[in-house]
């Protein structure tokens, strides 16, 4: 059985609203530190601009808007 | 005896390590990249922005004060190494939710296209409209909107990989999947590049070679770190369907 043995080796977890959810919450978390990498002036961070100082050079080589 | 589906599915959980942990590898081969051939463009481009402006206003606040050039280079492998550990997680957590959807089985394929997709609708699309500007480039006081039209096309550039593959899926034969995905992504890119605002800040003096040379070792430095995430990420779930097929594993109880 062909068929059957592809989707026996599918690597994936069944997509259920659990996954989901716990998708969303990491989706979210991992947008925030893109933030603090790519956008980030101290507000969210709190560093004031220590954090954007010093990830400067990434963000410009990175393709991100500066100043 | 043919395993069941349970037992060979990864959780959410290791599929998203391994794409925190192929994220982290691509982000510092990158970081390296950019370090080797990037740091000497914004070297130059510095020195170009200082010697522009000898007198900053008393109230700007000065780059150097706060992180030395030094620290902005060891930032650099900092910034490259979340934000590829961040793309890595996000690339997991496609993988996981799309994984059905791609019609392949190979998991090779599904990540190399996953990876291949974002290249060109996270990186292509948007370095074509807006390409990246080094330093001394770029007035201060449009940065609100730059920053949104930035992200506008990058959303622009998501969605026209999503249009292709839509477009692609209409079609019975191979020849005419290739055409519509094709005219697909560029009716979207086409359109996203009109309604967006031009932006062209860079000064009359500024070396064009210097322009040049950065721009090309920005994209580099992306094209590095999605082509190493997408490889990575395939070796590390390849390694973990080998571990999970072997016999010594209790077999998952079922969800």
């Amino acid at each position: 059985m062909p068929k059957a043995t592809t989707a026996g080796q599918l690597s994936t977890p069944a997509v259920s609203p659990r996954l989901l959810w716990t998708a969303l919450a990491v989706v979210a978390f991992m947008l925030l530190i893109t933030y603090l990498v790519v956008f980030d002036q101290g507000a969210v961070s709190r560093s004031g601009m220590y954090l954007h100082e010093l990830m400067h050079d990434g963000r410009h080589l990175l393709g991100v808007p500066c100043h | 005896m043919p395993l069941s589906d349970g037992s060979k599915a990864l959780t959410f959980g290791a599929l998203l390590l391994r794409g925190l942990l192929a994220g982290l590898i691509a982000g510092l081969l990158a970081g390296f990249f950019a370090y080797g051939f990037g740091e000497p463009k914004v070297d130059a481009a510095i020195a170009i922005e200082e010697a522009a402006a000898p007198a900053p206003a008393p109230d700007a606040p000065h780059e150097e004060e706060l992180v030395s050039r030094n620290g902005q280079k060891g930032g650099l492998f900092l910034a490259t190494g979340l934000y590829g550990a961040a793309m890595g997680g996000l690339l997991a957590v496609a993988f996981t939710l799309l994984r059905r959807r791609l019609r392949t089985p190979s998991d090779t394929r599904a990540a190399l296209g996953l990876a291949g997709a974002a290249l060109l609708g996270l990186v292509l699309v948007p370095y074509v409209k807006y390409p990246p500007n080094p330093p001394a480039v770029g007035d201060p006081g449009t940065i609100n909107q730059r920053t949104i039209s930035y992200l506008a096309i990058v959303v622009i550039g998501l969605v026209a990989v999503w249009a292709a593959v839509v477009a692609k899926r209409t079609q019975p034969t191979e020849w005419r999947q290739a055409i519509a995905a094709v005219i697909g992504f560029l009716v979207v890119v086409v359109v996203g590049y009109a309604l967006l605002p031009n932006i062209n800040e860079v000064p009359a003096t500024f070396p064009p070679d210097l322009l040049w040379s950065f721009r090309l070792t920005s994209l580099g430095t992306q094209a590095v770190l999605w082509t190493t995430l997408g490889l990575a990420f395939a070796a590390l779930l390849s390694l973990g369907r080998r571990a999970a097929a072997q016999p010594e594993r209790e077999p998952a109880t079922a969800a």
